[in-house]
């Protein structure tokens, strides 16, 4: 990228003013998708991702030095209309058209899941990367319970899940689709039917499993003339049963053991449920400095034995200054549940450092889990540009296995807390009162008084007094 | 010369009477404190101070009563069918009703055959269900439990557990994940999921990990009710080692009892209505009283019990179906319990604005710690008071400057007073040690020799090693003690002796009434006044039945009767001395199995202690 910079400072000088003013505006280009995946549960999870691109002069400066890299994360946002508002107005067609049209705050916090995101990245507009455009990503992920919003029933329409149907597309968007996830569950027959019957599908592999979408375009006239609205529905043939749904390969949970306020145990069981593969997992932990982390309680067991990570790194908390950061390399064998646990000490705060509300707790961020899942399929390399968005959240790196990435649960811990009660403020200010009297009054007692000699004055009061003693008079 | 002025005269407090008096008086005081404590003034009303439970005004909506008994018939069926816990069948109900179910099964080998509930080898398994707030990532809980016992009580409770469960589910204002707990061999499966779930052993009790967790638990409920209508509801509070939830808790039930016309009890007993004549302070005494022998037990009242040590605040509820005309269907208590849980919904932060530490003379009564206090204050000023004297008495007799005492020349024998105590001192824990150790430890050689079952030969080794605690050590310390102390003064001795048994017992009465008022009180009440009293002259057989009257055991069995006559359903004493049998098999099992503090605190400290004082009584 270093080389990239005089390239283009060399570009600019030889086009100069006028060949800018020249070339054609960059046109905002916005891709727009839904994806819908009914789930054996009879819960229908959608996930909205909207793209937009755009070319700027605003260059990249240089290859990203690691060491300006940071990690932030506030373990606790209460999602609400807040958050969706301004969201959406990033949006090029805001709530007006096209797929957002869907997005209805009252429908869409009333889920039992929701997950809002905004990415931006620079992203190379050639090869060598001699320019860039930059991206802007928001996704919204909700998922819809059949126990809640479906009354029981397990068959779904577009109306139903948001209140609205689709009428017409974004007019800037260059593609605006619809998928729904219409994989056979079980091998013999169609579990899932779609209706209007889409004209097209597309197959894939998506997070190790081979899958099956049917595919509404909106920018196909066709498909919106037709009925004036599209209002898709789902029926399922037959009724899937209540059954655990499957069992990811990888997942984790995390925990606090322990009881009282003085110790206690973070813990995070990671599972390996593969049959016959072990992969392995970084684990990136952040632990906020109040809890005095014991390293030399870290212990990593799988199966009985203990497991010896292959790389661990370990930054340990500043006061007030830094957390702990404590990232480890850990093989986890086909099979198994693997326990990490350190034991840690709960500090004692300065009293105004305690949150307003401080008997609720303090949030411990989540860890997060980097792996390489081994797959059931392979996958064959894909274009990223002509795949569907949603296909860029599952990159995979070769055929065998893909990349997941997983966030546990935040975690509450209580720490040791005054009381912050009327009898507590009475106290503090009764000690006040008495430090600032008790102060003033050993300071009046134990201070010696004694009169100070007037400093002799300056020339001419010597002078003064000179000419005084010589006329006998007592000196000034 | 005239003396100018008269020589001072010390008061001799050797003297019974001058050293009595006070003691007396304050003792006096003591017990009237407490008497006191259900009139009015002192005792106030509950109020509401967690402002998240206090204003909001929540509306119930549950109806699934009939939904309710039907699953608590298939409950019943099924149960009876398998003969245990039906798992498959909660597993699949609470899946049916969109819950996230797992499973935990655990086993505990008891130290010994528990006879009351007939259980010696156990391993059951416990079934639960989370709903999953909307509203949070899983960080916190609440908790509905029903403990399921042996027999087939309490299937109503499962049923209206499971229909509460699908009527929860169909909210989207949940803020906090709530877990639906069903657990076999009642207390036993509370106790192995506590540990599981807080991944830690407290009482060697063997159980698979928990698959689902679902974070802080704020607040827990327990269930019990045994039929499809109920005249009343009792709530029980006192958990294992006299813990007590927090009063707001308390208060949340009692503002729904209000609420939906529901008949609520505490203790077994409806509160009185008028306060100012004699009548309801003298009720709220009988409860007041009941309250302070079940604190004072330390036992675990109710599966709540075990979740107050991880600090969540729990309350146990009882359906109570009595004779009374007016009955309450399922839906009454089901709302009850929705309304509680839609408040506990709200909290923003732990239950930790009302009271943690009072006393209940009715419902809506209490007693603040800061008002019932002093009546054990004054209980520990006697021997405060003692002490003090005895102390003079033993200065006195070392210098004998001032008044004209007996002005013999001490030898230089300073250290051997303390160094005849150490025998009887030694002793006395020795046994307390034994006491704790040996009944357990030696029941199997017990069941060789002696024609008894476990659990008898555990209490009849308890009895038989208490009861020898009393015949060894006025045997022992005669050696050491009358060759040394008794030439030059023989009251030294028995004082020093009683000097530190005084202290001993006020340090640990003192401690006990910090962290449990009520049995610190009771233990108080009862040995205050013999341990202030005992000494090797004067009636002496008048203070060692006074002394075994009110020593712990006797305490003990004077507590069972006094229950039995408080809760109207007296006993005769051999009924009594049964009850008493068991009572000690239960403590001792307790302490194993929970981690109640009792028995060690009874045998390791108050019993030594106690002895101590049999041993002053009987000095030579």
């Amino acid at each position: 990228m270093a080389a990239a910079m005089p390239l283009a400072l060399l570009v600019l000088l030889l086009l100069g003013r006028r060949g800018w003013c020249l070339a054609e505006p960059p046109r905002d280009s916005l891709r727009e998708e839904l994806v819908i995946t009914p789930l054996p549960s009879g819960d229908v999870a959608a996930t909205f991702q909207f793209r937009t691109r755009w070319d700027s002069e605003l260059q990249r400066e240089g290859d990203t030095d690691h060491y300006f890299l940071r990690y932030a994360v506030l373990p606790r946002e209460v999602v609400c209309t807040e958050n969706l508002t301004p969201w959406k107005k990033l949006l090029p067609c805001s709530s007006k058209a096209g797929l957002s049209v869907l997005l209805k705050a009252d429908r869409l916090f009333h889920t039992s899941y929701h997950s809002q995101a905004v990415h931006i990245r620079p992203v190379c507009r050639n090869a060598r990367c001699t320019s860039i455009s930059w991206e802007l990503r928001q996704t919204l992920s909700v998922v819809f319970d059949a126990f809640i919003t479906g009354q029981g029933k397990k068959d779904w329409s577009l109306f139903r899940m948001f209140s609205r149907t689709l009428t017409e597309p974004c007019p800037l968007a260059s593609e605006s689709r619809v998928y729904v996830d219409i994989t056979n569950y079980n091998q013999d027959n169609e579990t899932l039917e779609v209706n209007p019957p889409p004209t097209t599908t597309y197959q894939d592999v998506i997070l190790g499993t081979r899958k099956i979408y049917a595919i509404y375009d909106l920018l196909d006239t066709a498909m919106i003339n037709n009925s004036r609205n599209l209002n898709i529905q789902l029926k399922w043939k037959r009724p899937p049963e209540n059954e655990a749904p499957p069992v990811p390969f990888l997942h984790a949970q995390r925990y606090v053991s322990g009881y009282g306020l003085q110790k206690g145990e973070l813990s995070t069981l990671l599972y390996n449920t593969h049959p016959y593969r072990a992969f392995p997992v970084l684990l990136l932990d952040t632990v906020p400095w109040y809890l005095r982390l014991y390293v030399h309680t870290l212990t990593i067991t799988s199966k009985g034995k203990e497991n010896k990570p292959s790389y661990i790194h370990y930054q340990p908390a500043q006061d007030r200054l830094q957390p702990h950061l404590l990232e480890m390399l850990i093989q986890l064998p086909a099979n198994s549940v693997t326990k990490v646990s350190i034991q840690f000490e709960r500090a004692l705060l300065k009293w105004t450092e305690y949150t307003p509300d401080p008997n609720h707790g303090f949030y411990v961020s989540p860890s997060v889990l980097s792996a390489l899942v081994p797959s059931v399929v392979a996958a064959k390399p894909v274009d990223w540009e002509e795949s569907p968005l949603f296909n860029s959240l599952f990159p995979v790196s070769d055929g065998s296995n893909y990349f997941v990435r997983l966030y546990t649960e935040p975690l509450l811990v209580n720490l040791p807390t005054p009381d912050f009660s009327m009898p507590y403020n009475v106290i503090c200010l009764t000690c006040t009162v008495v430090a600032v009297c008790y102060g003033s009054f050993y300071n009046l007692l134990t201070r010696t008084f004694h009169i100070e000699e007037p400093r002799t004055g300056g020339l001419a009061k010597r002078l003064a007094n000179l000419i005084r003693r010589a006329r006998g008079v007592p000196p000034l | 010369r005239p003396r100018l002025s008269p020589p001072v005269r010390r008061p001799d407090a050797r003297t019974p009477g001058l050293g009595l008096r006070p003691a007396v008086l304050s003792y006096v005081a003591g017990i009237a404190w407490f008497l006191a404590l259900v009139f009015p003034p002192l005792t106030q009303r509950t109020y509401m101070s967690e402002n998240a439970m206090g204003s909001t005004m929540v509306e119930e909506q549950f109806a699934g009563g009939d939904r309710a008994r039907a699953f608590a018939r298939d409950f019943a069926a099924h149960r009876k069918k398998s003969g245990a816990l039906p798992v498959a069948w909660l597993e699949r109900t609470m899946r049916s009703v969109g819950l996230e179910v797992y499973t935990q099964s655990f086993s505990r080998k008891l130290p010994f055959p528990d006879e009351t509930h007939e259980r010696y080898m156990v391993s059951g398994t416990n079934v639960y269900g989370i709903l999953r707030a909307p509203r949070a990532a899983s960080t916190e809980s609440l908790v509905l439990t029903v403990p399921c016992g042996s027999d087939s009580t309490n299937s109503q409770a499962v049923g209206l557990l499971l229909a509460l469960a699908a009527h929860f589910r169909g909210q989207i204002y949940w803020a906090k994940d709530i877990i639906f707990l069903v657990t076999e061999h009642d207390l036993l499966g509370t106790e192995a999921w506590l540990e599981a779930y807080h991944d830690v052993n407290v009482t060697g009790m063997q159980s698979s990990p928990l698959q689902g967790r679902a974070g802080a638990i704020q607040a827990a409920l327990a269930l019990e009710l045994s039929s499809d209508v109920v005249t009343s509801l009792d709530v029980a509070v006192e958990g294992l080692n006299g813990q007590l939830p927090n009063l707001d808790l308390l208060n949340l039930f009692q503002t729904f009892c209000q609420k939906g016309g529901l008949l609520c009890t505490l203790q077994g007993k409806l509160q009185p209505q008028d306060w100012t004549s004699l009548d309801g302070p003298l009720q709220g005494l009988q409860t007041l009283l009941l309250m302070v022998l079940r604190q004072a037990s330390g036992r675990p009242h109710g599966s709540h019990g075990l979740f107050l040590r991880y600090r969540v605040e729990a309350l146990t509820l009882r359906g109570i179906n009595s004779f009374r005309q007016y009955k309450y269907d399922l839906v009454a208590v089901g709302k009850a319990l929705e309304g509680m849980f839609r408040k506990l919904n709200h909290l923003l932060e732990r239950l930790h604005q009302s009271f943690f530490l009072y006393l209940l003379p009715a419902l809506s009564r209490f007693v603040s710690i800061g008002l019932y206090m002093p009546a054990a204050g004054f209980l520990l000023l006697v021997l405060g008071l003692k002490i003090s004297s005895l102390h003079e008495a033993e200065v006195g007799v070392e210098e004998p400057g001032g008044a004209p005492g007996p002005s013999v020349p001490l030898p230089p024998s300073q250290g051997v007073g303390l160094a005849s105590l150490v025998a009887p001192l030694l002793i006395s824990q020795a046994m307390g040690l034994a006491l704790y150790v040996l009944p357990v430890l030696g029941q199997h050689v017990a069941t060789q020799h002696f024609p008894v079952a476990e659990a008898e030969a555990v209490v009849l080794t308890l009895l038989a090693i208490y009861a020898a605690g009393l015949a060894l050590p006025h045997n022992t310390h005669r050696p050491l003690s009358c060759r040394v102390v008794s030439t030059q003064a023989p009251d030294r001795g028995w004082m020093a002796l009683k000097l530190v048994a005084l202290i001993y017992l006020a340090l640990q009465l003192g401690c006990i009434v910090l962290t449990n008022f009520s049995l610190g009180f009771l233990l108080a009440t009862t040995m205050v006044p013999a341990a202030a009293l005992a000494k090797p002259h004067g009636p002496r057989t008048l203070y060692a039945a006074l002394l075994v009257l009110t020593s712990p055991a006797a305490t003990l069995l004077g507590s069972l009767l006094l229950w039995r006559e408080l809760q109207e359903a007296p006993l005769s004493l051999a009924e009594g001395w049964q009850l008493f049998l068991a009572a000690l098999a239960q403590g001792v099992l307790e302490h194993h199995t929970y981690g109640a503090l009792l028995f060690p605190l009874l045998s390791l400290g108050l019993y030594p202690c106690w002895l101590l004082f049999w041993n002053v009584l009987f000095w030579k």
